[in-house]
């Protein structure tokens, strides 16, 4: 506020902080209205739904919220454990895949067509598919005896992620300027050297929030391996809903996912806003 | 030793012999040859796309030359046989922008080839860097990020790293053409420095008055050729082909 500053203000100035002023205060009336118009429009059109008694009996039920919630929250270890193996899984993978894909030498070209052939092939598979065909078809194969489905599930979701997480990297890679890496070769590092110390470091951070916003999609998509069978939380709440026909479980599920992925989403736009604020105040030269 | 008696003795670090540049069928270089002698600081000029950069990547093997051959002493550089990294760290070299790795401090991209590359420990490493940086009075900045220094710092801590090493030969592609005409002073100073300390340097640069003070010879290249080889009183002040006047002249109007 200028007139808090202690140098002269001109009234032309001070004509200008007022109109702002105003144009702020009407800016902030008007969406207090509009939000305000919205939640009396969803809870209107709930209570005049003919069926939203049933629907509200079915689906949020306190009882029933209570008593999901601990079966829910147990089988939501699973998917924190599968989520923890998969994370390590996807990032040795999806670097291999990326790296792989970047080679330029001779030796590697069989390599290279089999990591693009690969990351091309399961970003085109539904993620279900792949659950099934690791699920029922790796055992099928009889050669491990038995494994657990939860590592069946484990294994599908580091597959399917893997493609994608090295396609992301891959362009973060790519995206390091040239003069970086020729500084680096320059210097007398080897290729490797080049990738470990300089490009994989920076092409991370520029990718950083798009990695962190698949982290956040994986986190909900460890919920699929309910389907082979395993109990997570997902699973858990299918249990609940057979054994009483009442939805709340699922609810709950939901409000759990939601609960493990909040914080990932604040760290994730914290991490992109600072990033942001970061490059435009950089370039100096 | 004087920078003359070496010249007279002919010792040369750097030998281009008729060396051939085409991406596709773009000529880029075209049987190119000259020599630096140690001590020198020879200054290549030319317009955009004279083929400086091509060259200067072809010496330290950011590119393949496709004919001819470049001399680092008594290696052969364009020899597929030789090792490539061993090669490079014999080059100090510094681009127009994006020297310095922002993920690293100051100290840390002075001191990355000596402990990566050349095995030092981090101590040894630190110290030698300290004293460079000392030298420029950066010794403070040690420890920060290269986004918090200027255009001008920046470029002084990267000559700093390409001299930590002390090569035999310095490469400087154009490292004053993106900075701020205020900031190209102190660079072109610590390049004039180093010259004065014997420093052997070859420098693509626009700066056509530094380069007339600074360089004991100028290669000017115009279409991939060397149109001028000679002292910069007889390239600059007094040239007679009339266009190696005309480039020069387009430069004094700016």
């Amino acid at each position: 506020m200028s007139e808090n500053l202690p140098f002269e203000v001109s009234d032309i100035e001070r004509e200008r902080e007022d109109y702002r002023r105003k144009e702020t205060l009407r800016a902030r009336l008007t969406s207090v209205v509009s939000s305000l118009a919205f939640v009396a429009l969803v809870v209107v059109v709930l209570h005049l739904s003919p069926g939203w008694p049933r629907v509200k009996e079915s689906f949020f039920s306190p009882e029933y919220f209570v008593e999901a919630w601990p079966k829910v929250v147990d089988g939501l270890w699973l998917n924190i454990r599968v989520l923890g193996v998969a994370v390590v899984g996807v990032a040795i993978l999806g670097t291999t895949l990326a790296l792989v894909r970047m080679t330029t030498s001779a030796v590697m070209f069989p390599f290279r067509v089999v990591a693009r052939f690969y990351t091309t092939i399961m970003r085109g598979i539904p993620m279900l598919v792949v659950l099934y065909l690791v699920g029922f078809g790796i055992p099928g194969l009889g050669l491990f005896g038995r494994v657990d489905k939860a590592v069946l599930g484990t294994i599908a979701v580091v597959l399917s992620y893997s493609a994608y997480i090295a396609e992301v990297l891959r362009a973060g890679f790519e995206d390091v300027h040239p003069s970086q890496r020729a500084s680096a070769r320059s210097l007398g590092l080897t290729q490797t050297q080049t990738m470990r110390l300089v490009i994989i470091p920076q092409g991370l951070r520029k990718v950083a929030p798009a990695l962190m916003n698949d982290f956040v999609s994986m986190q909900k998509d460890v919920g699929l391996i309910s389907t082979l069978g395993a109990v997570d939380a997902v699973r858990a709440a299918q249990i609940a809903v057979a054994k009483t026909y009442n939805f709340t479980p699922y609810i709950v599920a939901s409000i759990v996912f939601i609960l493990l992925s909040v914080p990932f989403i604040i760290l994730n736009d914290w991490y992109s806003e600072r990033l942001r604020a970061r490059e435009q105040t950089g370039g100096m030269v | 030793m004087t920078a003359a008696a070496d010249l007279a003795q002919g010792k040369k670090v750097l030998r281009i012999e008729g060396v051939v540049k085409r991406f596709g069928d773009n000529v880029v270089l075209d049987h190119v040859s000259f020599d630096v002698h140690q001590h020198e600081t020879v200054a290549l000029l030319g317009a955009s796309g004279s083929g400086k950069s091509t060259l200067m990547k072809c010496v330290n093997l950011l590119e393949q030359v496709n004919d001819g051959q470049i001399w680092l002493g008594d290696t052969d550089v364009t020899d597929p046989r030789i090792n490539q990294d061993k090669l490079r760290a014999r080059i100090g070299v510094v681009f127009q922008q994006f020297n310095l790795f922002s993920h690293m401090t100051v100290l840390n991209n002075v001191t990355l080839a000596a402990r990566k590359v050349h095995k030092w420990s981090r101590d040894k490493a630190e110290v030698k860097a300290i004293g460079l940086l000392k030298r420029i009075g950066m010794d403070d900045k040690a420890r920060e990020y290269p986004d918090r220094l200027s255009g001008g710092q920046q470029q002084r801590v990267a000559i700093c790293r390409a001299l930590m090493m002390e090569p035999e030969l310095l490469l400087f592609d154009e490292i004053t053409s993106a900075l701020d005409p205020l900031l190209v002073g102190e660079v072109l100073e610590m390049v004039e420095e180093l010259k004065q300390q014997g420093t052997t340097i070859l420098m693509a640069t626009h700066e056509m008055g530094f380069a007339h003070d600074a360089a004991d010879r100028i290669v000017l290249l115009r279409r991939g050729r060397i149109a001028e080889n000679g002292s910069p009183e007889d390239v600059m002040d007094h040239p007679s082909d009339p266009e190696t006047q005309a480039f020069f002249a387009a430069y004094n109007r700016v």
